[in-house]
């Protein structure tokens, strides 16, 4: 996995750095414009995240290869205060930090795989995975 | 990266030219609700053609501008979201209900138009039809 970007989230403009990034990874790997917004739309939301709830963390984002499917792996880990109700926070419209509430089960619906590791003080991992058919 | 705002008329237009942070968001709607009272501005509109992606961050800020301005005594329209745009903020859940949108500038100004007209002609004391007798 010597391919893995790594970037770090601390300040607003990393997390548009992180999703740059993105787009320009899956627009490298063939995903098509829509999906290329649509990933760069996810990071975006779990990046701030990051930055709401942790302060610092990091994104990273890997291609892969999975039968006769390329996916565009995005990670998220933070360090931070965890989420105590993973299955709440996945709720449109639940937020502690007084924004939309939007940010994880926006970025779930986004993205074709979503999942979420979370433990109370000591930080959340969100792994998402976009896919598309090798042709 | 700040957001250059122009006056035309009665309208204030900023056109965002390139990805903002959440801090650069946040300068505009304060810029703009500033300067619809320094102009005494009609009108607003936010042209975001070159955002090549709306966050949740972005939605919530726009229609804050929206809101402020219309407290403020202006109509604001947002003009240029891309295709690819729309169907990922729709998938996020993000609507801007309650927002005037338009195709474009060309159209969006053609809204504030007629918004305007239509305010100026409530005002207007009820002509014609002045009771007999």
């Amino acid at each position: 996995m010597g391919d893995d970007l790594h970037l770090p989230i601390a300040a607003d403009v990393d997390v548009v750095q992180a999703r740059q990034r993105g787009r320009e990874l899956a627009a490298g790997a063939g995903f098509s414009t829509g999906d290329q917004t649509v990933i760069a739309a996810a990071i975006s939301e779990i990046a701030r995240n990051i930055l709401n709830y942790a302060k610092r963390g990091e994104i990273l984002l890997r291609v892969v290869t999975n039968g006769d499917h390329q996916g565009l792996v995005v990670v998220a880990r933070d360090q931070g205060p965890g989420i105590p109700d993973v299955a709440r926070a996945l709720q449109d419209g639940y937020s502690t930090s007084g924004g939309l509430g939007l940010g994880l089960p926006g970025a779930k619906r986004l993205m074709d795989d979503f999942d979420v590791v979370s433990n109370v003080g000591q930080g959340t991992v969100v792994t998402m995975t976009k896919w598309r058919r090798l042709t | 990266m700040e957001v250059p705002i122009l006056k035309q008329g009665h309208y204030l237009i900023a056109s965002i030219q390139s990805a903002l942070t959440d801090a650069d968001l946040s300068q505009l709607r304060e810029a703009l609700i500033e300067r619809v009272g320094r102009y005494r501005a009609r009108g607003v509109i936010v042209d975001v053609t070159a955002l090549d992606v709306m966050d949740s961050f972005a939605v919530r800020t726009l229609r804050d501008i929206a809101h402020m301005a219309r407290l403020r005594g202006s109509e604001t329209v947002i003009v240029g979201i891309q295709p690819e745009v729309a169907f990922a903020m729709v998938q996020l859940g993000l609507t801007l209900k309650g927002v005037a949108t338009a195709l474009d500038l060309e159209e969006g100004l053609t809204f504030l138009d007629q918004q305007t007209k239509a305010r100026l002609e409530e005002r207007r004391p009820p002509t014609g039809r002045l009771p007999r007798g």
